[in-house]
């Protein structure tokens, strides 16, 4: 993925951070690195409670670190950078509920747009996630599933470089789930950004990405970069059952459970 | 609060909320009332008939619908608690806002406002007749003491529990300053400063009587007074009743309010 632009859109170095409270201090990253091409989709694959989501927060300026540095397009991060779009799990929290769906979309705004440019970008970002009939809604009136798209639509409105996810799909029914991850599939090719997508799940992980980045338990560690060679047309049904799907399942597997590498599988066995 | 309640309602209430049955047992109450106190014959507790017949002749059978009497008693005592109520709110809301997103001034002004909140608002009342001139400026003062804290300290609880995840995505979309504050931290807010509003506005009319019982030359609260004091028990029934009613009427001017702007909190079901 090396493209005329070698700066990477995130670079993190020798990340840590550590969070005090009533005396004892929990170390959540310590010394983590990790670099993201431009227009590249990476998932942080990492048990639960491994610290993947402060690593987001921090390279979405949310969170400073107590040591280390993360850079994005080149720039050290202090503060929210710009051109950023985040998408949180809880999506019943981070709606506005009194606000219509149009209203939560165009939130997402930068306050200097004009009112014409506001009410088309909106209409298109709702478009894009297929709720253009749900714009006068409110959030309590959606489905789960539906309300995570306003929060998709509401990133997506702000034309992200730039695009973050923690455990976006995690509060949703199966079939829900695997329509979102079509759906991202699907505007990141229509819209050019670098996602970067934190979850727990092996198989998410693979479906959506160019690569998957395994971290250890708390404190986070890199313990694998895996490349998904997969091509951009993937599909819920055949990708999964791929040879290269599956056996990149086995890996990952393996290094959530112990860190070891599974073998290579036998080449025969089509 | 009311309007969730009644969303609620299971098959064994739903008689009770209909208003036919409801206002049966007010209409019941009144009856009840009037055998009682014409069976009794005590001076000191007319039949509500009697009440009524006073109260029309002191306050609506006037020039135009209103009497002199009522322009004198009744709209003072209504501005006070409105007037009273509506500085009451901006201050609270604003000195609110502020507590409940600023956790310096909050460790500040923490001893203070618990020490300032804990006075009974009566107390003052001869501090503010020494501070302020008789009549509407005290009344005011002592109102607006009254009544602020409910809804300084209800903003302040909504505004420090507005959602963390609601407030990251304000920060990372660059909602900031006025703009967060209009269409994040009021909002989450509204409920609490609602409910505020309503224990003020209940105030508001306790104080209103109360500080026109004092050193007053108009206002129901007078009237109150002027009529136990000839002895005209009637009057001064009537002037109870009317009080019960302006409550009444307030507090469903701002139930009305609240169902309208608050609708979101039970649009999801």
């Amino acid at each position: 993925m090396k493209g005329a632009d070698v700066t990477p859109m995130v670079e993190v170095t020798d990340l840590a951070v550590a969070f005090r409270e009533a005396g004892h201090t929990t170390t959540v990253l310590d010394g983590l690195s990790l670099r993201v091409a431009r227009d590249e989709v990476v998932c942080l694959l990492g048990p639960s409670g491994c610290g993947k989501s402060t690593l987001l927060r921090c390279l979405a300026g949310l969170r400073a670190p107590d040591r280390g540095e993360v850079r994005l397009r080149g720039e050290p991060v202090a503060g929210v950078p710009d051109g950023l779009g985040v998408v949180f799990q809880d999506y019943g929290r981070s709606l506005l509920p009194w606000s219509t769906v149009a209203r939560n979309v165009d939130f997402g705004l930068p306050a200097d747009l004009d009112r014409a440019t506001r009410r088309a970008r909106t209409a298109q970002a709702l478009e894009a996630v297929g709720l253009a009939d749900a714009a006068a809604r409110r959030p309590g009136q959606l489905s789960g599933g539906m309300q995570q798209r306003v929060a998709i639509a509401r990133a997506l409105a702000r034309r992200p470089d730039l695009l973050l996810m923690d455990e976006p799909f995690a509060s949703v029914d199966a079939l829900t789930r695997a329509d979102l991850e079509d759906l991202l599939l699907r505007v990141r090719r229509e819209y050019a950004m670098t996602v970067v997508l934190v979850t727990h799940d092996i198989d998410e992980s693979i479906y959506l990405s160019d690569r998957v980045v395994v971290l250890s338990p708390r404190p986070a560690a890199v313990v694998a970069d895996l490349a998904v060679d997969l091509g951009g047309d993937r599909d819920q049904i055949t990708t999964r059952e791929s040879h290269a799907f599956v056996h990149l399942r086995a890996r990952a597997a393996s290094l959530l459970r112990d860190g070891s590498d599974a073998p290579e599988p036998a080449q025969d066995t089509v | 609060m009311a309007a969730v309640e009644r969303r609620g309602g299971g098959v064994g209430v739903t008689g009770a909320r209909s208003p036919l049955v409801r206002w049966g047992v007010f209409a019941l109450a009144l009856v009840v009332w009037e055998l009682a106190a014409r069976a009794a014959g005590s001076a000191f507790f007319p039949p509500p008939s009697a009440i009524a017949a006073a109260g029309w002749a002191l306050w609506f059978s006037g020039p135009a619908v209103l009497t002199e009497g009522a322009w004198a008693d009744v709209l003072p005592s209504v501005g006070r608690v409105l007037a009273g109520w509506a500085v009451s709110g901006v201050i609270g809301i604003a000195v609110g806002l502020l507590l409940g997103r600023s956790r310096r001034a909050t460790e500040y002004l923490a001893p203070l406002l618990a020490f300032a909140r804990a006075l009974p608002p009566p107390v003052l009342i001869p501090v503010f007749l020494v501070l302020f001139a008789a009549g509407t400026p005290m009344q005011l003062a002592t109102i607006v003491f009254g009544t602020v804290w409910p809804v300084l300290l209800a903003t302040a609880a909504g505004a420090r529990d507005v959602d963390p995840v609601t407030i990251d995505t304000a920060e990372v979309y660059g909602v900031a300053g006025l703009r967060r504050l209009r269409r994040v931290i009021l909002p989450a807010s509204a409920p609490r400063i609602v409910a505020g509003l309503r224990v003020s506005l209940s105030l508001a009319l306790i104080l209103m009587v109360v500080s026109e019982l004092v050193a007053s030359t108009n206002g129901l609260g007078h009237q109150l007074v002027v009529a136990q004091r000839s002895f005209d028990f009637t009057a001064m029934w009537a002037a109870i009743v009317l009080l019960g009613a302006v409550g009444y009427a307030l507090n469903a001017a701002l139930l009305g309010v609240e169902r309208r702007a608050l609708g979101w909190t039970t649009a999801g079901g």
